[in-house]
């Protein structure tokens, strides 16, 4: 990743830095080196056929899964990690617990909790978590939901709600949580196609707003419209990487061409 | 402690249950009122005595052991299956340890658990009729003493089985209640009004 190294150097801390980052499943090596810079404010598109570690990579930086090596740095903090029983385990689950509440995530199943309304889902990390003043979080989400468009879903539950209102709901519950940087693992791929557009709408509103994003998503057009970066992952390594216009107009990569022909 | 990792907190609590599970209530109280009857001198010694020697006391502590071990089977169940992802949603948002078990597992174990532990307390409300066997003057002994004095076997029989049955009612009203308080999720949502206010983006 020569390019991210090299416009680091001019930033202060880049909000993301991952390096050499290795992780295997049993017998089978997911991510072998994989390293990646995100300044503030990038939108960066990880693309890839599955099984190519990319939401192995993403859940990595909020240490949903634990590396077996490399470094891992959010704004400049490096996450301790030390050798467990079982392999590589995080040193101080306190500082994973500070960074997972700066690095929101938003899932492929939404995953909203189900016993509480989806106002109670926006509020309960800020809340609970992150112990700010419930009424100033109650106002916050709601002004959060009215921007998603499901202010009037705020006192239903998310049984209640369409798969793209919850995954809307979803994206302001990580919201409310002022977060740093925003990690999306494929947040339209369980959605049926006429409810996708909403929610790629919301993710652009969020992009122009000079939000941090890493999003793992097979949704071409986001990638090359929204993003400022592509990164394409090919069994665990970075197989081609760059602005969008670049990767998409002139691929390097003979698996990237392939990837995107078979995609259109 | 099946499910905190401990070996010897997994195995006493897997032979507890395997014990009050596997074996016949009725036996339990047995063993309980005669069985530690024949320690007499050394339970007067611990001065509790005053404990086992009413039959009232040792129904109660058979049924105690007994229900416990139904319902942390009852319990564990609920907590496995409370969804992986939703506890991962809440490990991504920062939370662990008590924080993670007091907001998001334990109340989602407990609504899953409730209908099974509704069963589990009928169960329990029947089984008193076990101990009229020690001498105990609950429902079933008494009516078994009526019917010793009057002969009217069907009657007295009948109305016992009423108050059962009344009992269980309210057990079963109450359970429903809670159900339907704990879960408002899972019933029809409030009748849709029109999205005035909604800013879409």
């Amino acid at each position: 990743m020569s390019s991210g190294v090299k416009s680091v150097s001019s930033e202060t801390n880049p909000a993301v830095s991952i390096r050499e980052l290795r992780k295997s499943f049993g017998s089978l090596e997911v991510l072998k080196g994989v390293s990646l810079d995100a300044k503030e404010g990038d939108v960066i598109s990880i693309l890839g056929a599955s099984g190519s570690g990319k939401s192995t990579m993403l859940r990595c930086i909020n240490m949903l899964e634990v590396p077996d090596s490399g470094d891992i740095r959010i704004g400049g903090e490096t996450i301790k990690l030390k050798k467990g029983r079982r392999g590589a385990e995080p040193a101080d689950q306190g500082q994973v617990d500070r960074i997972r509440s700066r690095v929101a995530m938003v899932f492929q199943s939404f995953n909203l909790w189900s016993h509480m309304t989806i106002l109670e889902n926006v509020i309960e990390a800020p809340v609970h978590v992150q112990k700010r003043p419930k009424a100033e979080c109650i106002a916050e989400a709601e002004a959060l939901l009215a921007k998603v468009g499901i202010a009037d879903k705020r006192n239903q539950y998310p049984s209640h709600l369409s798969g793209g209102q919850q995954q809307r709901a979803a994206i302001a519950r990580a919201l409310a949580m002022r977060p740093n940087v925003m990690l999306f693992d494929e947040p339209t791929s369980a959605l049926d196609p006429e409810l996708v557009g909403e929610v790629l709408r919301v993710m652009r509103s969020l992009a122009e707003e000079g939000r941090t994003m890493l999003v793992v998503t097979h949704e071409m057009g986001f990638a090359r419209d929204v993003s400022n970066r592509v990164v394409f992952l090919h069994k665990g390594v970075v197989e081609e990487e760059g602005p969008p216009a670049e990767v998409f107009g002139a691929p390097k990569s003979e698996r990237f061409k392939q990837f995107i022909s078979s995609h259109r | 402690m099946r499910m905190s990792g401990i070996r010897v907190l997994d195995a006493f609590a897997q032979a507890y249950v395997f014990v009050f599970r596997g074996s016949p209530l009725l036996v339990q109280i047995f063993l309980i009122y005669y069985g530690l009857g024949q320690f007499r001198p050394t339970l007067q010694e611990w001065g509790l005595w005053g404990f086992f020697r009413e039959p009232y006391w040792c129904a109660v502590l058979a049924l105690t052991l007994n229900t416990a071990a139904y319902a942390s089977e009852i319990i564990r169940g609920g907590l496995q299956a409370v969804p992986h992802q939703q506890v991962e949603a809440a490990r991504a948002c920062g939370m662990s340890g008590f924080l993670l078990f007091r907001r998001i597992v334990f109340p989602i174990a407990v609504r899953q658990a409730l209908p099974a532990y509704g069963s589990e307390l009928i169960l329990m409300v029947k089984a008193t009729s076990l101990a009229s066997i020690i001498t105990m003057m609950e429902v079933t002994g008494i009516a078994a003493k009526l019917i010793s004095q009057t002969f009217r076997a069907v009657e007295v029989f009948v109305v016992a089985g009423v108050i059962y049955l009344i009992l269980n009612f309210t057990i079963t009203r109450i359970i429903m209640a809670i159900e339907w308080w704990l879960s408002p999720h899972l019933r029809h949502p409030p009748a849709v009004k029109p999205a005035l206010d909604a800013v879409h983006v």
